[in-house]
């Protein structure tokens, strides 16, 4: 046997998959080589692994894996070889390259699996993970091994790649790469420049150095102009826009800085006045540098501008007129054609429903859980899921036509959302600007009647000392260290510019369906008399011949019973004898002589107290009531707790799509105050946002679906909750993963306190620029000054600020 | 003292050779990803564990 002893005790006490950590369900437990398996797909991956000889995938990380999903006919359009070469990267005769996203990568276990294909893959020659985009690159041999093997192989072992239409004609993008070129560039400058300018510091009176200064000093002058030129041509181009449209930002005091700094010292070095500022200078740019790219490093994997493209599949599978099937890409797909979608594949475009019955699950669309059923000939939308049997349906309208797609043309969402506000250090840079220029010319006007040659010299000094480079990294620093501290909650912002429109919001807006509830559906309790399994056989082969959807969620609930019978495995397939339905109240039938009732309380005759708040099915069996299996619309843990907390400082809506049936119940849970608006369109959740913004407030909209999807692009901040960060969250500002859902009232708290740490950090600085502005104006500034002052208020602001926003964090 | 000059630009010229390099790095891609690489290397050691795991299974198996 080949099992540590150690690991194997750890597994039996907690009894949990050996594979993917979930809790075994005693019924489906499989015991295999001595581990336990919560299913047959996560038996069948250690299966592959022993075999191949890869089983330290289980050694790097406890339980790293992931259930295989069932795929079958997902990817036929892998067939296609038009769809497929714009997928690949690189392709020539023997050798062709795919970088697949693949959600499911989380830890080192994943990376090492995956670099490992070529051992249980014939065909592939290399792969290489990329970590933080959740990316494989595969290079393969199309001719031994096609790209649809592979993606069957990952899927198999629980690794299964997400190729949506955004993936389609990419094919390689290029990376900017610009800034780390410009951080490298100032680095490489200011080192240098540093190490020459030793000399200089010193200002001994010693033969040699005095003999070598014009060499050392052009040498300096040599290397800055890299960095002035190149590494700070951001700052340049900035401060021009910005004059441009007449909206004064913290460019124009650094670019002018920059500038002011780099004409005089080339001065002071042509006239050999003195070694000039070059050391400062590339220092400066170089801080600011690494600032800028502090901030941006934080979460480039995270996509916070998804639009449909990313929830449609690439392909579907069109039916020809002979009745043959062929995959088609999406683009590809026109009114008539007839479309066969299978089990949990995504519905691409509108259209009309063929097949007899079709359950159709709008979670996607409408945040709602439960499917809802069409009958052939109702109209089906884009963007609804197929739940259980394969359907036909034919297309009524293009994919751009489509009702989802149409959501996605509004005004909203063509908006460039970066210009609505004005930034903390935009707003202040407005009034430090003026007030510099002011004192520079004041400076400028009091010596030029004392000496004009130190009237110039005040003049460029003060622009000097001022250049707000310790303004200009308090954000950035501030707000990357926020933006680490969220990411490590699991709350992931798109940009810094978040964390300041949350710190104004004052009213928070909630979508009900799947923000405030959850949409698992493991929320099945069941009360009463313990079901046998000979009974919760009959149960289940009721529930199979019914098509309402609690029936359908209770089927796929319900375990299958390993039932020892006479004729073996068959018997678990029972004949259902007088099948009938009675809408609204529930099902009954005759099956294997027994007379089974499932259905509301009323039905089985069941008197009970009225509890409003569960949705529940009562099983009644040969005229003995059982029990019932309770549907719970399962609020998120903490609820009430958030709510009671966010109450003393925010305006609380909430907004939902369903009807009014759970009003009382809300109302019960939420603090007094909150406001509730039922049967929401799409579009009526952005008026109302609108309305509100109107008014004046600063919305905050915490929904999921993509029918909020209009109302988060229109609010100030537009929070997408999600279950499964990787995979879905429509457009955003700010994507929080579910089970944080509780802290949101310690993020916003946070991110106020990054503001007041901000603004005493501006506080310290100006301080600095007061002390260098002393020194400035009275025509005192050395070089060697102005060398000790800016790294020295640089690193203090930095170390300040961070510290600061670390201790914020920690006081929950 | 004319050798001032000598090493002074030698040691610009070996700094400006570190600086192609970093170049070329950035241009292939290298800083693109600066995490799975430091998992990565540590994986080797373990690629060799299982075989020799096995190996006593099978002598044991026999026995």
């Amino acid at each position: 046997m080949t099992f540590v002893p150690g690991k194997m005790s750890k597994v039996m006490d907690t009894q949990n998959c050996f594979h993917c950590g979930l809790d075994i369900i005693k019924e489906d437990e499989i015991i295999f080589d001595a581990k336990n398996f919560c299913c047959n797909g996560c038996k069948t991956v250690y299966e592959i692994f022993s075999i191949n000889d890869l089983t330290c995938y289980y050694d790097f990380e406890k339980s790293p894996g992931a259930t295989p999903q069932d795929i079958n006919g997902k990817y036929d359009f892998l067939d296609n070889e038009s769809i497929v070469s714009k997928l690949l990267e690189f392709q020539e005769n023997s050798t062709a390259i795919i970088s697949l996203s693949i959600p499911h990568i989380h830890c080192s276990s994943c990376i090492w699996i995956l670099e490992n294909l070529q051992r249980l893959q014939k065909g592939i020659s290399t792969s290489q993970v990329n970590f933080p985009e959740k990316r494989v690159r595969i290079t393969f041999n199309p001719e031994v091994v096609s790209i649809k093997t592979i993606v069957y192989l990952l899927s198999s072992i629980g690794y299964e790649p997400y190729i949506s239409l955004e993936n389609y004609e990419t094919g390689s993008n290029d990376v900017d790469r610009s800034l780390t070129y410009k951080l490298g560039v100032a680095f490489f400058c200011f080192g240098n420049i540093m190490l020459l300018s030793f000399p200089e510091y010193f200002e001994v009176k010693e033969f040699w150095l005095d003999q070598y200064r014009g060499f050392f000093r052009w040498l300096i002058f040599a290397l800055a102009i890299p960095s002035f030129f190149y590494s700070a041509s951001g700052y340049y181009v900035s401060a021009y826009k910005s004059i441009k449209t007449k909206m004064l930002n913290i460019d124009i005091p650094i670019a002018l800085g920059i500038v002011v700094m780099f004409v005089r010292s080339t001065f002071d070095i042509v006239m050999d006045y003195g070694s000039g500022f070059f050391d400062s200078l590339t220092g400066l740019i170089f801080f600011m540098l690494l600032g800028k790219m502090f901030q941006i490093k934080t979460y480039s994997f995270l996509s916070f501008e998804r639009d449909f493209k990313s929830y449609f599949p690439i392909a579907i599978t069109k039916i020809n007129s002979d009745l043959s099937e062929e995959s088609v890409a999406i683009y590809e797909v026109e009114k008539g054609d007839r479309l066969l979608i299978r089990n949990q594949e995504l519905i691409p475009v509108d259209g009309i429903l063929i097949s007899e019955k079709a359950e159709i699950d709008y979670s996607f669309v409408t945040g709602e859980a439960i499917p809802i059923t069409k009958q052939s000939g109702d109209k089906v939308f884009a963007g609804g899921k197929q739940i259980g049997k394969v359907i036909e349906m034919e297309v009524l309208h293009s994919v751009s036509q489509s009702y989802l797609t149409q959501l996605w043309s509004n005004d909203v969402f063509q908006k460039n959302v970066e210009q609505k506000h004005k930034t903390i250090t935009d707003s202040i840079s407005r009034y430090f600007t003026p007030i510099l220029l002011l004192i520079a010319f004041a400076g400028f006007g009091y010596w030029i009647f004392i000496d004009a040659n130190t009237a110039f010299n005040v003049f460029t000094a003060v622009l000097i000392v001022a250049c707000p480079c310790a303004l200009a990294l308090t954000a950035p620093f501030t707000f990357g260290n926020v933006l680490r501290i969220l990411g490590k909650q699991k709350f992931y912002l798109k940009n810094a510019l978040v964390i300041e429109q949350l710190a104004k919001v004052d009213t928070i807006v909630f979508d009900k369906t799947g923000t405030i509830t959850t949409n698992k559906k493991s929320n099945i309790s069941y009360e009463g008399t313990v079901l046998s399994d000979e009974n919760l056989l009959l149960v289940k082969n009721v529930l199979r011949a019914s098509n309402h959807p609690l029936s359908r969620m209770l089927y796929d609930y319900l375990p299958i019973p390993i039932l020892q019978s006479k004729s073996g495995n068959e018997a678990k397939k029972l004949k259902v004898d007088h099948f009938e339905e009675i809408t609204g109240k529930g099902i009954q039938a005759q099956i294997f002589g027994h007379q089974v009732q499932i259905g509301s309380a009323d039905f089985v005759e069941k008197i009970e107290e009225k509890n409003v708040q569960q949705t529940s099915v009562h099983i009644k069996i040969n005229t003995v009531y059982y029990g019932k299996f309770i549907f719970n619309n399962q609020y998120r843990e903490g609820l009430e707790e958030l709510f009671e907390n966010l109450k003393s400082n925010y305006q609380i809506k909430v907004l939902s799509g369903d009807n009014e049936g759970e009003r009382t119940i809300l109302e019960q849970l939420l603090p007094k105050g909150t406001e509730l608006i039922f049967n929401q369109k799409p579009e009526q959740k952005l008026e109302f946002i609108k309305n509100l913004q109107e008014q004046g407030k600063n919305v905050m909209m915490v929904g999921d679906g993509l029918n909020d999807a209009g109302a988060l692009a229109q609010s100030n901040v537009g929070i997408s909750i999600s279950e499964n960060v990787n995979v879905f969250s429509p457009a955003c500002d700010a994507i929080l993963d579910a089970s944080e859902f509780q802290k949101l009232n310690y993020f916003l708290k946070l991110s106020k306190n990054a503001i007041t740490t901000i603004k005493m950090s501006f506080g310290l600085s100006l301080l600095y620029n007061v002390v260098g502005l002393s020194f400035a104006i009275t025509g005192n500034l050395l070089p060697l000054v102005a060398a000790i002052i800016m790294p020295l208020s640089t690193i203090t602001i930095v170390s300040f600020v961070t510290v600061m926003s670390s201790y914020y964090a920690r006081n929950k | 003292m004319s050798v001032i000059y000598l090493l002074i630009s030698i040691s610009i010229i070996v700094a400006i050779g570190f600086f192609i390099a970093f170049i070329r790095a950035v241009k292939t891609g290298q800083y693109d990803d600066d995490y799975t690489p430091s998992v990565r290397m540590l994986f080797d050691d373990e690629l060799i564990q299982p075989k020799v795991e096995k190996s006593n299974i099978e002598s044991q198996e026999t026995l």
